[in-house]
């Protein structure tokens, strides 16, 4: 029986080859094609700009890439993000911790939270759907209450702001100033795809979401991985979190929500199936910056804002049904 | 196969985007307004004035912001764009001044002029403000309401968010004027519906079930206000004396309905106007007053038509 979740895992993972190639060119001919309509759309500070703007988004798609692989579907990564940023101030500018205190904080909260979503949808039999989004609205009133609806400043925690706008790749190649947000959006997307594809989580990950019930007869403890599943990404989402209010110098408490629609968009452009089984973080990359790139590009163009959403829509619609027509004829 | 499709589908995305595409003309002045957003009537308004001034002093404007008030970020990732154009001059109204200062500082060693507007950007690098007062401005309101009630009873209000500077500004300036100068009014409740339409409504609705002799209902901006008028409409509430904030079609019917007493007015066309012809200035080197005072009207069923009060109305 593992064997079979095993081949079905290698099958699915060579199918989705194909779609990466197709996201990659996508996201090839528009680079190419906003260069040649601005000439202010290659030059470094601007390619900086798109690759912070991704940071978050990326960040936040690599862990919903997970729970989506398994089937189901998160929609409260947007506010769990912020909740974690609210915590970091929570620790790092009330309570006057260190740093490092509140980087494991905003994780471990994050982890949590995860683990309570996770615990709900596996042994509590709640729909993704619904836990997810009851955990949306209880993280989005809970940072608001923790935070006295103000943001928190991190002006005490001279280091925090170097998180995500430092730059280590700087300090050691002066002509490449790539922010360290950035930086972590690689890491997070390079250890990710290493668990996704070489630990038995990864495998159990697929086995979820193309069969769980051919798993769990296969003697797998399908709820012990699903939970562990959940609390990966929730932590994930505590990094988001830490980039974004570091990018901010604050926990911003009213912002997050609808951020879950941008990354599950991310994901499906990348062509990992919202049916479950089938994904990659490669993909979900590619898919974060197809969006960052497509709306810095049309905001340099000056393209009027009421443009930008419409085409911003038909570009997500056309990247599915590409995939889809693929995959009919395969 | 694989390849023909990825080109098929890459020519739709290029025919899509050089639909949707505009060239960007270089030699024209360029002045960018990142706002606090977009679709809302009232920045449409603002976006109305800013076009009247592009046309008037033949400079290109384009106007952006993210899509409601809490999206700090996606305002910042618009700035950092705005910045790449290399434009002559900006305008900015900050979500969070802090999380923009280092693109700021940025556009100030480039040498563009940032000319605030709206709620503005707390800090001197901004060479003016053009904006309205709002502290003052609710102030008018809670002056109103208790003129109209006959100085006291219960008063409610539904504000469309706690953490931005109008949300607190508008809130701030009611309750204190109330607390200073009207003692006998005690404001029962304060809640907070996003500005948004439907929100309100059950806010408000709710906050009229559970205060049945209320006498006053402030809503802080358009959406809270509409939501307000809303819910005395529905419930069907007598004497509830209804004050709004900023205008459009539905407000404007509603005072002439007599289902809301009055509101303030903000002169965002003027907001607009004056900000562009500011940044204009300011590219010439002119000299510039640290804030510009676009101004805040009452207006009712009595004044208005008047031609003073009706051209700071937006439908």
């Amino acid at each position: 029986m593992t064997m079979i979740v095993q081949s079905e895992v290698k099958k699915r993972t060579s199918s989705g080859v194909h779609q990466k190639l197709l996201a990659f060119a996508s996201l090839i001919i528009m680079l190419v094609f906003f260069s040649l309509a601005s000439s202010n759309f290659l030059q470094t500070s601007n390619i900086i700009g798109i690759l912070q703007a991704t940071s978050v988004n990326g960040v936040l798609a690599v862990g919903v890439t997970l729970v989506i692989i398994t089937g189901g579907i998160d929609l409260s990564v947007g506010t769990l993000m912020t909740f974690t940023a609210v915590i970091a101030g929570v620790v790092l500018t009330y309570l006057g911790m260190p740093l490092l205190f509140g980087i494991v904080a905003a994780i471990g909260a994050g982890a949590f939270c995860g683990f309570i979503s996770g615990t709900l949808v596996a042994r509590m039999k709640v729909p993704p759907f619904i836990a997810t989004l009851g955990m949306m609205l209880i993280l989005k009133g809970t940072s608001l209450v923790i935070s006295g609806t103000k943001p928190i400043y991190f002006n005490n925690t001279p280091g925090f702001s170097q998180i995500s706008t430092g730059s280590l790749i700087g300090q050691v190649f002066p002509f490449l100033p790539i922010p360290n947000g950035v930086l972590i959006l690689f890491v997070v997307a390079t250890v990710v795809a290493f668990i996704l594809n070489r630990t038995a989580l990864g495998r159990y990950t697929f086995a979820l979401g193309s069969n769980e019930e051919a798993a769990r007869l296969s003697g797998v403890d399908t709820d012990f991985w699903k939970i562990c599943v959940y609390s990966l990404s929730g932590g994930i989402c505590g990094v988001a979190g830490l980039i974004i209010a570091s990018r901010l110098n604050s926990a911003q408490p009213a912002l997050g929500l609808g951020y879950e629609l941008d990354a599950i968009a991310a994901v499906v452009i990348g062509g990992t199936s919202l049916a479950g089984g089938r994904g990659s973080i490669l993909g979900t990359i590619i898919g974060a910056f197809i969006m960052s790139v497509l709306l810095n590009g049309l905001r340099i163009m000056s393209v009027a804002q009421e443009w930008q959403t419409i085409v911003t829509g038909l570009i997500i619609i056309l990247a599915v049904y590409a995939d889809m027509v693929r995959r009919q004829r395969t | 196969m694989i390849t023909r499709r990825s080109i098929l589908a890459a020519l739709s995305a290029v025919a899509i985007l050089s639909a949707g595409g505009v060239a960007h003309a270089q030699d024209k002045v360029y002045i960018p307004l990142i706002s606090k957003g977009f679709q809302h009537q009232f920045w449409q308004a603002v976006k109305a004035g800013a076009d009247k001034a592009a046309t008037e002093f033949k400079v290109e404007v384009t106007f952006e912001g993210p899509d409601n008030e809490t999206q700090v970020d996606k305002q910042i990732d618009m700035l950092s764009a705005a910045l790449a154009k290399s434009p002559q001059a900006i305008g900015f109204a900050a979500l969070d001044t802090q999380a923009a200062t280092p693109l700021l500082k940025q556009a100030q060693d480039a040498k563009i002029p940032v000319i605030a507007f709206d709620s503005g950007v707390d800090s001197d690098i901004p060479l003016t403000t053009a904006t309205t007062d709002n502290v003052a401005a609710a102030a008018l309101a809670a002056d109103k309401m208790a003129e109209l009630i006959g100085g006291k009873g219960k008063v409610a209000l539904v504000v469309h968010d706690q953490t931005s500077r109008t949300g607190i500004d508008r809130r701030d300036g009611f309750v204190n004027r109330m607390k200073e100068k009207h003692p006998d009014i005690e404001i029962v409740d304060i809640q907070y519906g996003g500005g948004d339409q439907l929100q309100s409504t059950e806010i408000a609705k709710a906050i009229l079930a559970a205060n049945s002799d209320l006498k006053g209902f402030f809503g802080a901006n358009e959406g809270s206000a509409i939501g307000v008028v809303n819910a005395v409409r529905e419930t069907g509430a007598k004497g509830v004396t209804v004050i709004g904030y900023d205008s459009g079609a539905a407000q404007k019917q509603a005072i002439k309905d007599g289902v809301m007493a009055g509101a303030i007015t903000q002169n965002p066309v003027g907001i607009g106007y004056e900000t562009v012809k500011a940044a204009v200035m300011a590219i010439k080197g002119e000299e510039l007053p640290k804030t510009i005072d676009t101004g805040f009207f009452w207006y009712d069923k009595t004044n208005m038509d008047s031609p003073e009060i009706s051209a700071v109305l937006y439908d």
